[in-house]
């Protein structure tokens, strides 16, 4: 029988700050980058123009700019897709032709027949694989809706934890969450991933497993605090987190050979997705340690619970339980009906 | 024991259920004629799986009113119009099964699975559309002429395909279809005439039945193709009496269990076109409950109109679409101006409404745009459905390698319930008529990763439990039991997110929030209810087993 960190017991709230530290060290270069350069928004938001074409011989991007160069179509991003002679040529949609709807299905033609003139009649020596004239009114309601998701879905979540579990838990569920999306969001800036609604999809997707992961971790948490009375709240976390750990290795090692199969072999127009998915894994199960974990034993500690679980984690480790603390806020509402 | 056999039974059930919904079975395609270049349907064997446009190729249009020419103050209006025009000329889109369909409050989604011509498609939809009244066949010459056309047609070496079975059947039918139209005042006198040597086996005439008003002939649905190739030869077309032209309806009548096409014999010359209808609107009346829709005409129409109609009191007047009558010509009962009123009898005020959009739709024709366009080629759909395959098989291969080492025999009843998994998840997308696209296929992938996590769960339980000294069967029972707050908390989250991802996505990624919706709650069934179930039975053969391999 094989087991993996059966009987662990490392001390991972002990590393809590070098994984802070780690985390900035990703997140705020990816977020410097992001603020000044923006992220790579495919036409879905941007509104604009894409054709994916493949060419008899591989013609290379050059031949293909001088092409529609020659037709006047400039700003026109050309990209080789895939196959050696597979290209995607995008035009994105300025600011200043953002008004003109419906201008978008006209470059496609533009586009063809450039190509046309240049490397000769189509199904010959080129044939058009695809094609997507999306207009800036669509690209606009794509943009408000995708923030839209992500809103909902945090609010949902947060919903649910807090009837299922506690606010608590659910808070530092969301904000481990939250932190996962800036991670995923450096990673795309880092290898300049183009942002398509099913790299969106693929954000989304991560909320629900991190969120699921940090369950896992919090159901532990829940079932040990029952049980270990004395124990205070930093060694139940602990005590939790290595109780599951063989769990997270095994479903990491799971999603993970499935994704990594998708990075490799599911071609290029799902690779985006595939890579923002392999990492998302990756954060979702990190954040469930190293930021889910910590955070509920500071918002325990800030917001002591009326259980008495805020005070067993002030408490230093193996000290004999106290009373429980008077509860919070009585004193506010006094103060209050002073002034 | 009992237990076991109940399981076993709803399993059995269920992977029943599963496996009949995925059986080929016979689904009706519209395909082109090779002969003739029309469409028509067939029926063909397949995976009753949608996919998307994706995954086979095909043109996506999202189409809203033209507003840069000044605002159009009712676009829910103008789109349901634009709907209807578009959808009467569906079949003149070359594809199997077109979607046209209304997005939000004034946008038009066109879908055209196979479609490869771009610029056609767009020239169908943008054209604008043509209304037009025009009297029926009264003088019924075209059925003088069908011996004429059916000689004429036997000289040319063309044989009868229908079948005197199917035409006596029809007859008799049609004695109880008179008297149910009894209520109509002007009554094609005609309609009552002898119906048999229409039947007699000409080529032509054999697939027309009489129908109830001069001038129009039903045509069993599947033989439309074929009464319309016959029709649009050069030989048939001379035959056709001067003056006459054949529309087909957009009606399909069921008259016992076979379902017919309409087909018209109208005057070539419109009596008013379009262009002088002003508005039309669907009313019912309170005093006779009949559904109405009342039209109004410009000036000038309504001087056409009121010359042309005093000179056919009493006769049929069809209202042409794009070249397809529209619904059952109304008869003429006075002469008629500015103003006049349709009456449909007891017909659902539905009909109505439907008739009043199709006036108004030739009245104000709605100037659409395009906002956004997708064509994807046949074979790049091929190389994702064959790309992601591959990745799936890979991706499973590994997981299923995992699974068998680390937890040995019970890993194999994981690896047994995943195949099931899969079965549940295909059912489940086949069985409610979702589509499967490229970002469904990997959410498929995907998901088969994140399906043994409960099992993952589960086992890791067992062991704990077997750690703190426990027997096999408690351990077993504990495990599922602790485990089960963590699945059932942790699938519930993934779903809400998967929900909301369908609530706001498009197309591609609906049907990836689809596929992860419905692979989550097959993987709840699989990985609690039917490991369980290995489980029982497994512990049964085994009562005194001392160790369990997990």
């Amino acid at each position: 029988m094989i087991r993996l960190f059966a009987n662990a017991n490392y001390d991972f709230i002990k590393w809590r700050r070098w994984a802070y530290g780690l985390t900035a060290a990703i997140i705020i270069p990816g977020f410097a980058l992001f603020l000044v350069r923006g992220l790579n928004y495919s036409i879905e938001f941007t509104g604009g123009t894409l054709i994916q074409v493949q060419t008899a011989e591989p013609v290379g991007p050059d031949r293909i700019r001088s092409a529609l160069d020659a037709a006047g179509i400039r700003d026109a991003e050309i990209q080789q897709f895939g196959a050696a002679n597979e290209y995607v040529i995008r035009a994105r949609l300025g600011r200043a032709d953002a008004a003109v709807e419906g201008s978008t299905e006209t470059t496609a033609a533009a586009v063809d027949s450039a190509l046309a003139r240049t490397l000769g009649p189509a199904p010959e020596h080129y044939k058009i694989l695809r094609t997507e004239a999306v207009g800036p009114k669509v690209g606009r309601e794509l943009q408000g809706k995708a923030f839209l998701a992500i809103f909902f879905s945090f609010i949902v979540t947060l919903v649910y934890l807090a009837v299922r579990f506690e606010w608590r838990f659910g808070l530092a569920a969301v904000l481990a969450t939250f932190h996962d999306i800036l991670t995923t969001i450096a990673f795309i800036r880092y290898l300049d991933l183009e942002v398509s609604l099913v790299v969106v999809g693929a954000v989304l997707t991560m909320v629900g497993y991190s969120l699921n992961d940090t369950i896992i971790i919090f159901d532990r948490v829940r079932e040990n605090l029952r049980k270990f009375r004395r124990q205070n709240l930093y060694e139940i976390l602990n005590l939790s987190i290595n109780e599951t750990l063989p769990r997270s290795v095994l479903t990491h090692g799971t999603t993970m050979a499935t994704t990594v199969a998708l990075v490799l072999l599911a071609g290029e127009v799902l690779r985006p997705f595939a890579l923002v998915m392999t990492f998302a894994i990756f954060t979702g199960t990190f954040s469930s340690i190293y930021i889910a974990a910590p955070l509920l034993m500071y918002i325990e500690k800030r917001w002591p619970g009326e259980d008495a679980r805020g005070a067993r984690a002030l408490r230093p480790p193996g000290s004999v339980p106290l009373n429980p603390p008077p509860p919070s806020g009585s004193p506010e509402v006094r103060s209050k009906a002073a002034v | 024991m009992r237990t076991i056999r109940s399981r076993l039974i709803a399993i059995g059930g269920l992977l029943a259920l599963a496996v009949w919904q995925l059986i080929p079975t016979d689904v009706t395609q519209r395909v082109r004629d090779a002969t003739t270049g029309r469409m028509k349907d067939t029926t063909i064997r397949r995976v009753p799986i949608n996919l998307g446009l994706d995954l086979q190729g095909g043109i996506h249009l999202a189409l809203e009113v033209d507003q840069s020419k000044g605002p159009v103050p009712d676009c829910a209006d103008a789109i349901q119009r634009a709907e209807k025009v578009v959808r009467t000329r569906i079949d003149e889109f070359g594809t199997s099964e077109p979607v046209v369909q209304i997005q939000g409050r004034c946008r038009l989604i066109v879908e055209l699975a196979g479609e490869k011509d771009p610029a056609r498609a767009k020239g169908i939809i943008q054209r604008t559309a043509f209304l037009e009244f025009r009297i029926t066949d009264m003088k019924n010459l075209f059925r003088d002429a069908l011996p004429e056309i059916d000689k004429a047609l036997q000289r040319a070496g063309v044989r009868a395909s229908g079948q005197g079975a199917a035409a006596a059947s029809v007859t008799q039918l049609f004695g109880t279809d008179t008297g149910k139209a009894k209520g109509k005042p002007a009554k094609g006198k005609a309609a009552a005439k002898d119906t048999t040597d229409l039947n007699a086996p000409g080529p032509l005439s054999s697939l027309l039945f009489q129908g109830q008003v001069n001038g129009e002939y039903l045509v069993p649905e599947e033989q439309v193709p074929v009464a319309e190739s016959l029709l649009a030869r050069p030989d048939v077309q001379r035959l056709i009496p001067r003056g006459l032209e054949l529309k087909l309806g957009t009606e399909v009548l069921s008259r016992a269990g076979r379902s017919y096409r309409t087909l018209y014999a109208v005057e070539d010359r419109p009596i008013i076109t379009g262009e002088y209808l002003q508005d039309a609107k669907a009313t019912r009346d309170p005093l006779t409950n009949q559904s109405v829709v009342n039209f109004v005409l410009s000036r000038r129409g309504g001087r056409i109109f009121e010359r042309e109609t005093g000179r056919h009191v009493q006769d049929y007047m069809a209202i042409i679409l794009d070249g397809r009558v529209q619904g059952q010509p109304p008869v003429i009962k006075s002469q008629i101006g500015q103003r006049g009123q349709i009456e449909l009898g007891a017909k659902p005020l539905q009909d109505a409404q439907d008739l009043a959009l199709v006036l108004k739709a030739g009245a104000l024709p709605a100037p659409l745009t395009i906002i956004e366009e997708r064509t994807i080629g046949p074979s790049l759909g091929q190389d994702s459905i064959r790309d992601g395959i591959h990745a799936g098989i890979v991706g499973v291969a590994l997981v299923v390698l995992i699974m068998v080492v680390y937890y040995r025999l019970s890993g194999v009843l994981a690896v047994a319930a995943l195949a099931l998994y899969v079965v549940f998840t295909l059912a489940g997308l086949a069985g409610f008529g979702f589509t499967l696209t490229l970002p469904g296929l990997a959410g498929l992938v995907l998901s088969v990763g994140i399906a043994v996590d409960a099992n993952v769960l589960i086992f890791e339980r067992i062991r704990e439990e077997l750690q703190h000294g426990k027997l096999v069967r408690t351990a077993v029972d504990e495990g599922f039991k602790h485990a089960m707050s963590a699945i059932i908390d942790s699938n519930v989250s993934t779903a809400l997110t998967a929900f909301i991802l369908y609530l706001v996505g498009t197309g591609p990624v609906q049907g990836f929030a689809i596929t992860l919706i419905i692979g989550i709650a097959a993987s709840m069934i699989t990985a609690i209810f039917v490991v369980r179930t290995f489980y029982m039975i497994w512990l049964d053969r085994r009562p005194d087993m001392a160790t369990l391999s997990v």
